[in-house]
């Protein structure tokens, strides 16, 4: 479904993507593994459209996107949730989930009707919170959410665009055991339905949750496969562990 | 970025109602009543106070339409132009350059003003909104000031010494020779400048700007063209402020590149942010303050300048949120 | 035809080093410690009156500019210390907004000090001649000086930033603030070293322009937005694109003023070149601007990080 071809990014001297090449097959959920500095975070920027590839390609669905901007390829079906939390603040939860719906709701051209009253935005965002289990702080201020709460939301507003494809960067990222287990719950019940490619670092939720995992090191992926080859890969251990 | 911050930064967010809290709906509407009434009253009963004089408020009110249209941008939009007085500039001379051919129709005048403004705004807004933080920042002052240059080197149109109008636009049965007319006439332009603000923000376009201004990353993620919206808002600002600038040479009946120098743009952002960013009548209050303030100031001294720098810098330093923040707080501190 | 060119040529060069001068400043300030500095122009104005009372108290321009000098370090230092510091971990519209009141405050001072009237500053006979350059230009020695002292000072910064061990904090301060910090070194002392080089550069072009234009108030507010373009053009932070982008926009600002119209009069009717031409040329750089954004928002040569 998502097809990366080559994909080489460097700043100055410095190689942060070093010709990847991975395929994500629809349905499953694909895990990006890797050490600090391994070049995640730029590897999915690429794929989101925040940076553009010094080389390379992405396809989607077949389609080459390598140059189509960010919003464009959320109207392909792609959507992502960022490591650090990007939800409105000031806004309610059942609005933030609103403004995710409205941006797939034809343009937002319209200049005068208020937009946080109409049934057409607000419907479709109460199942979405309905789904990742927010319903009942649909009315809350987002700045009053616990940290899991708005992780969560973070979630929902991916979910609210109606995605085939979903990029999770580091979804548990900060959370306390109780907060990573209602999410793991959240992303079993995405499974299947969505494509996924998840980020994380949290190494119990992805040999649990992936159909199959790579392994990123120094801008290239050293290893591809299921999580039990991946648990036994040299040269995973070696990233890892620093294991000869 | 903590999460305490951002949430501030994302405090513009919340405007739900028209007036605020409900202190500040008495505040607002005394305050707006008290600048509808006083200059009308003064002007019955023969009060010949400058303060309180119908040209004074005239002007402030003309000022206060180009601090609400800036707000559109800047506070909501979260786009910094240092080159708003470009539109005021521009709107003025839509009504002089026709005036000075002896075409004095207001139904030439004010359109034109708008579509010129919005036009320039469509222009340089294209070019500005490609780039973001400081370089805006300079390149809608350096657009601004190109506007300036540009009516100067008019010589046709009076260049550095200005245009004279001699007769304001001519609206048909209204006739706001009479002073009286262009104050009401300003006055409901600016209630309607303010009521059309409120609604935009609060619409779907409104949200998306309003988000852009949040975490312009997340709304692209979600989706959103951002920069098309972005673009949009700054030409809605640009046909706004023109309407003011129309307004501001029909009063004061004579029009020079100096209404779009960058010092004016400045102060025009000085309103907004002393009345305070993102709300709907805090660029009144700003423009209010800020001219009665300068007035109050240059009545005592010549270097009232001096003072009024240090208020400036003090202002920045130390009002959170700005006078509106002050007022739907109910002045206590919070 | 070309001996005008040639001198006006120069006169282009002219403003190009004194654009550089004053943008330098700007992109330093901007490019280490990420403030806007809208009252840059203020120091520039600050430079050209000191200047101008010391020529007065001393009777030579040369003395005077040399004592201008660090009094204007001065200023720098005092308004860093004073206020801008407490500005840094603001948000550009802060920066923007304080500095602006800044000007005001600059503005009325001088006023308060020097009176409302322009100051000029009386030039020593031997710089005040002219000089045949090549064979049948002839052209103001001062003018000569201007562009001497401009590339001299280009000159030191390139070697200052590139060679020293000041350069070395002001390159790492610029890309990576925490290493500096890390490093052990005092960073407010960096970034107040900093602010008083611009200012001192600024003040340096006010003190070499006073003697052509006199000391007036306000004079620093309208060259500093085309410094602004100079930078915009040039990429905000870099020395080079300062320095490039400055003598850019001098010559093209000049040669555009002088000739445009004469261009302008092979393409279009003469009575509409004569309107046309001084419109057009009063806008050249902001279109130079425009365009060169329109390819390259970051500007001509933008800095490597960040």
């Amino acid at each position: 479904m998502l097809d990366i071809q080559g994909l080489r990014k460097s700043f100055g001297g410095v190689v942060a993507t070093d010709n990847v090449t991975m395929g994500i097959e629809a349905g499953e959920l694909h895990a990006i593994i890797g050490p600090n500095g391994a070049g995640k975070t730029t590897l999915i920027a690429q794929l989101s459209g925040d940076l553009a590839p010094d080389a390379g390609h992405v396809l989607f669905g077949g389609k080459d996107i390598t140059t189509v901007p960010t919003h464009r390829r959320s109207h392909f079906g792609l959507a992502r949730s960022f490591q650090i939390t990007s939800v409105f603040m000031g806004l309610s939860v059942i609005d933030n989930v609103a403004l995710a719906v409205q941006a797939h709701d034809g343009h937002s051209f319209r200049f005068w009707q208020p937009a946080t009253t109409q049934a057409r935005l607000r419907k479709p965002a109460l199942e979405v919170l309905e789904k990742v289990g927010l319903i009942d702080r649909a009315g809350s201020i987002a700045s009053a959410l616990s940290h899991g709460e708005r992780r969560q939301l973070e979630i929902a507003m991916a979910l609210a665009t109606k995605p085939s494809f979903m990029l999770l960067d580091e979804p548990m990222a900060g959370m306390g055991v109780e907060e990573s287990a209602a999410m793991v719950e959240i992303l079993r019940s995405l499974k299947g339905e969505k494509t996924i490619l998840l980020v994380e670092h949290d190494m119990d939720v992805v040999f649990a949750l992936a159909d199959r995992i790579s392994v990123l090191v120094y801008g290239r992926i050293v290893a591809t496969g299921k999580p039990e080859a991946i648990r036994q890969n040299a040269d995973v251990r070696q990233a890892y562990l620093g294991e000869a | 970025m903590s999460d305490t911050a951002s949430a501030q930064l994302n405090d513009h967010l919340r405007v739900p109602d028209f007036f605020g809290s409900s202190t500040g709906r008495v505040v607002t509407l005394v305050f707006m009543a008290v600048l509808l009434l006083v200059p009308v009253a003064a002007h019955f009963l023969g009060i010949r106070l400058q303060l309180v004089s119908l040209d004074f408020i005239t002007r402030i009110l003309c000022l206060a339409i180009a601090a609400v249209s800036l707000n559109l941008i800047l506070g909501f939009g979260g786009m910094i132009s240092f080159g708003h007085a470009a539109f005021i500039g521009i709107g003025a001379y839509c009504v002089g350059i026709p005036a000075y051919h002896g075409y004095g129709s207001a139904w030439l005048h004010f359109p034109l003003a708008v579509v010129a403004s919005a036009a320039f705004a469509l222009i340089t807004g294209a070019i500005s909104l490609r780039t973001r933080g400081v370089y805006f920042i300079m390149i809608t002052m350096a657009f601004a000031q190109m506007g300036y240059y540009f009516f100067l080197s008019l010589e046709e149109y009076g260049g550095d010494d200005g245009l004279t109008i001699y007769s304001r636009s001519v609206f048909g049965i209204i006739d706001i020779e009479d002073k009286m007319v262009l104050f009401l006439l300003t006055y409901a332009c600016l209630v309607a400048a303010i009521y059309s603000v409120y609604r935009i923000v609060n619409s779907r376009f409104g949200m998306v700007v309003r988000g852009c201004n949040s975490n312009e990353a997340r709304m692209k993620a979600l989706g959103y063209n951002t920069y098309a919206y972005k673009l949009t808002a700054y030409v809605i600002a640009g046909g706004m402020c023109g309407l003011a600038g129309a307004l501001l040479g029909n009063f004061t009946t004579f029009i020079s590149p100096d209404m779009m120098s960058w010092s004016r743009s400045g102060e025009l952002m000085f309103m907004v942010i002393l009345g305070g960013t993102g709300s709907l009548f805090g660029p009144v209050f700003g423009a209010v303050t800020f001219v009665f303030i300068e007035e109050l100031l240059s009545s005592f001294t010549t270097y009232w300048a001096l003072p009024f720098g240090i208020l400036l810098i003090l202002s920045v330093l130390f009002i959170k949120g700005g006078l509106n923040g002050l007022i739907q707080r109910g002045w206590k501190r919070d | 035809m070309s001996t005008l060119f040639l001198i006006q040529f120069l006169n282009g060069l002219q403003l190009g080093v004194l654009l550089f001068l004053l943008a330098a400043g700007l992109t330093l300030v901007f490019g280490i410690m990420d403030f806007v500095n809208l009252a840059h122009g203020s120091l520039y104005m600050v430079g050209a009156f000191f200047c101008a009372t010391l020529t007065f108290w001393t009777g030579s321009f040369v003395w005077a500019a040399l004592l201008a000098i660090p009094l204007t370090a001065l200023v720098g230092l005092v308004l860093e210390i004073g206020v801008i510091r407490h500005l840094y971990q603001r948000d550009h519209l802060d920066h923007v907004l304080a500095t602006f009141g800044f000007i005001l405050i600059a503005d009325t001072l001088v006023h308060l000090i020097w009176g409302p009237e322009g100051i000029a500053i009386p030039l020593p006979g031997y710089l005040r001649g002219q000089v045949e350059v090549l064979p049948g230009i002839i052209f103001p020695t001062f003018r000569l000086v201007i562009i001497g002292s401009g590339l001299l000072v280009a000159f030191g910064l390139y070697w200052l930033i590139g060679r020293t061990r000041l350069g070395m904090l002001i390159r790492a301060g610029a890309s990576n603030r925490t290493m500096v910090s890390a490093l052990g070194i005092d960073i407010k002392t960096l970034f107040t070293a900093v602010f008083a080089l611009g200012a001192v550069l600024a003040g340096l072009a006010g003190m070499l322009i006073a003697p052509i234009t006199e000391a007036t108030i306000g004079m620093g507010n309208d060259i500093i937005i085309t410094a602004f373009v100079v930078i915009i053009v040039g990429g905000i932070g870099s020395m080079k694109g300062a320095f490039i982008g400055a003598l850019l926009i001098g010559l093209i600002d000049t040669l555009g003023r002088s000739f445009l119209d004469d261009i302008l009069k092979l393409f279009i009717p003469i009575n509409a070149a004569e309107t046309a031409g001084p419109a057009i040329s009063s806008m050249l750089i902001y279109l130079i601007m425009a365009a060169v954004l329109a390819f390259r928002p970051q500007g001509l040569f933008p800095p490597k990080v960040r």
